[in-house]
């Protein structure tokens, strides 16, 4: 029986990565590790820093939780699915950090256009990951060196 | 006396940032910006590390909007006392206007340099700074904040400063500045270089019996942040030496910040501020606290 079941989830062919069961579906698009826009790090260091993938999950549902809630940008994620974000930040930050996953999301272009994304709320959504980040005890030069990879993606998210 | 002075100058430049227009449409927008990234005051009302200026802008607010700071900053030296108070406008993340009014106690070397004890020297500082690229966090990580200003400087001990041998009472430095924060390393470092002809900042003149033209200087600070509020580093600043009755020594110090809210940020320094007004070795600690809108 279990043989039987594992046989035929083999055979359905997967979901895309657009339209994945549960998740409000996106316009197509070529999943490729390059739509995270960001060189991942080598070695397991930033692995360790952030306790492994379960720790990873930790910080981006934790994330996208203060986000939805925050008074300052829970406005902008309001109306939008929240269980597709979780699942592609989280492997966003876990391609990253260098934890052994692949990003199946869009490019920071094609997720962030047209939701009129400020400077103010870059840093408001920076500051809600350092406190994500704080509670998950990651040490503060970890914390740092994910925002390196992070900062330079700015110019894709914050509207002109 | 000089705060009374200082209001009056907080409103002209209010008004000031006022007229001039916005350099992107859409709704303005108070505050936005993450903890210690608008710098600390500097001793000349620039927005800096303290004793020299970032290629940063004033105040709390983004490119969306229009921010004020203003701090007060005390040094206790070995034979002197100075003050400062400040206020500046950033306005979009762009332009920077800055007011200081510097006051330097001589205490008992007045008396011995025949200036009566407790002589100050008072001096007024106007500033401008527009940041032409770049960003101290974002974008790039080897792209720099790169930012170019001014400082009217204008002593207002005009006749003491000429006795002890200056050639003016009034000057304007101008200088560039480059400043990043390299998130990988926690580390943020800038690099400025100014023109100068001032002697002490100008609270001694400009310019002296070893020469009156402008002279290229050098100022650097490293800073190490160690967590979201709170940040070690150190300063050096060159120094033109042009009088030679009073012999001038470059700028050092050691400093700890933290912000302490949004809208309150402390400062404590330990100063090398060298020779000064004939009388060597001057350190001491320098205290400021800041409020930024
Ligand atoms: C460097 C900073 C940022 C990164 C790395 C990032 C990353 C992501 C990722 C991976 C997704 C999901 C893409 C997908 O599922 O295909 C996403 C979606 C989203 N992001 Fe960001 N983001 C950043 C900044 C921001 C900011 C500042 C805001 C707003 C304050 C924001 C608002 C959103 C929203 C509302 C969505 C959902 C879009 C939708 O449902 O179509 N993001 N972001």
């Amino acid at each position: 029986m279990l043989v039987f079941a594992l046989l035929l989830a083999a055979a359905v062919p997967a979901a895309p990565p657009y339209a994945m069961p549960g998740e409000a579906a996106v316009a197509p698009y070529q999943a490729k590790d390059s739509n995270a826009e960001a060189r991942p790090y080598t070695g397991d260091f930033m692995a360790r820093a952030f306790h492994g993938r379960a720790g990873i999950a930790r910080v981006a549902g934790d994330l996208v939780d203060r986000a939805y809630a925050d008074p300052v940008i829970g406005e902008i994620f309001k109306g939008h699915d929240k269980v597709r974000p979780t699942r592609t930040l989280f492997e966003q930050f876990c391609y990253i950090i260098g934890a052994g996953c692949t990003y199946s999301g869009r490019d920071m272009i094609a997720s962030h256009k047209d939701l009129g994304v400020q400077q103010a709320d870059m840093n408001r959504l920076v500051e809600l990951l350092q406190r994500a980040m704080r509670d998950e005890k990651v040490p503060f030069a970890a914390q740092n060196r994910l925002l390196a990879r992070l900062a330079p993606m700015r110019g894709h998210v914050v509207q002109k | 006396m000089d705060f009374t002075r200082s209001c009056g100058v907080a409103g002209a430049l209010l008004l000031a940032a006022t007229l001039a227009s916005p350099a992107s449409a859409g709704e303005p927008r108070g505050g936005g910006k993450l903890l210690l990234t608008n710098g600390i005051s500097t001793i000349e009302g620039s927005a800096g590390g303290g004793l020299t200026p970032w290629a940063v802008i004033a105040g709390n607010a983004t490119k969306d909007g229009v921010g004020v700071q203003s701090g007060i900053t005390v040094a206790a030296l070995r034979s002197y006392d100075f003050r400062s108070l400040d206020l500046a406008i950033g306005a979009w993340d762009r332009i920077e206007l800055s007011y200081a009014h510097q006051r330097f106690d001589t205490n008992k070397v007045g008396g011995k340099l025949g200036l009566g004890n407790n002589y100050k020297f008072d001096q007024d500082i106007w500033g401008a700074k527009l940041r032409l690229a770049g960003d101290a966090v974002y974008g790039p990580a080897l792209l720099p904040a790169v930012a170019v200003g001014a400082q009217y400087k204008k002593s207002l001990s005009g006749a003491i400063v000429h006795a002890i041998g200056a050639r003016h009472s009034g000057g304007t430095d101008v200088y560039a500045s480059a400043t990043k924060l390299f998130l990988a390393r926690s580390i943020l470092v800038d690099t400025t270089a100014r023109l100068t002809k001032a002697n002490q900042t100008g609270l001694l003149g400009f310019g002296g019996d070893r020469g009156g033209g402008y002279t290229l200087q050098a100022e650097s600070s490293v800073a190490w942040q160690l967590s979201r509020r709170f940040a070690i580093g150190a300063e050096y600043r060159t120094k033109p030496d042009r009088l030679s009755i009073a012999h001038e020594s470059d700028w050092a110090d050691l400093f700890a910040v933290l912000a302490i809210g949004r809208h309150l940020t402390a400062t404590v320094a330990y100063a090398d501020l060298g020779a000064i007004a004939t009388e060597k070795g001057q350190r001491g600690l320098l205290l400021q606290l800041q409020g930024s809108f």
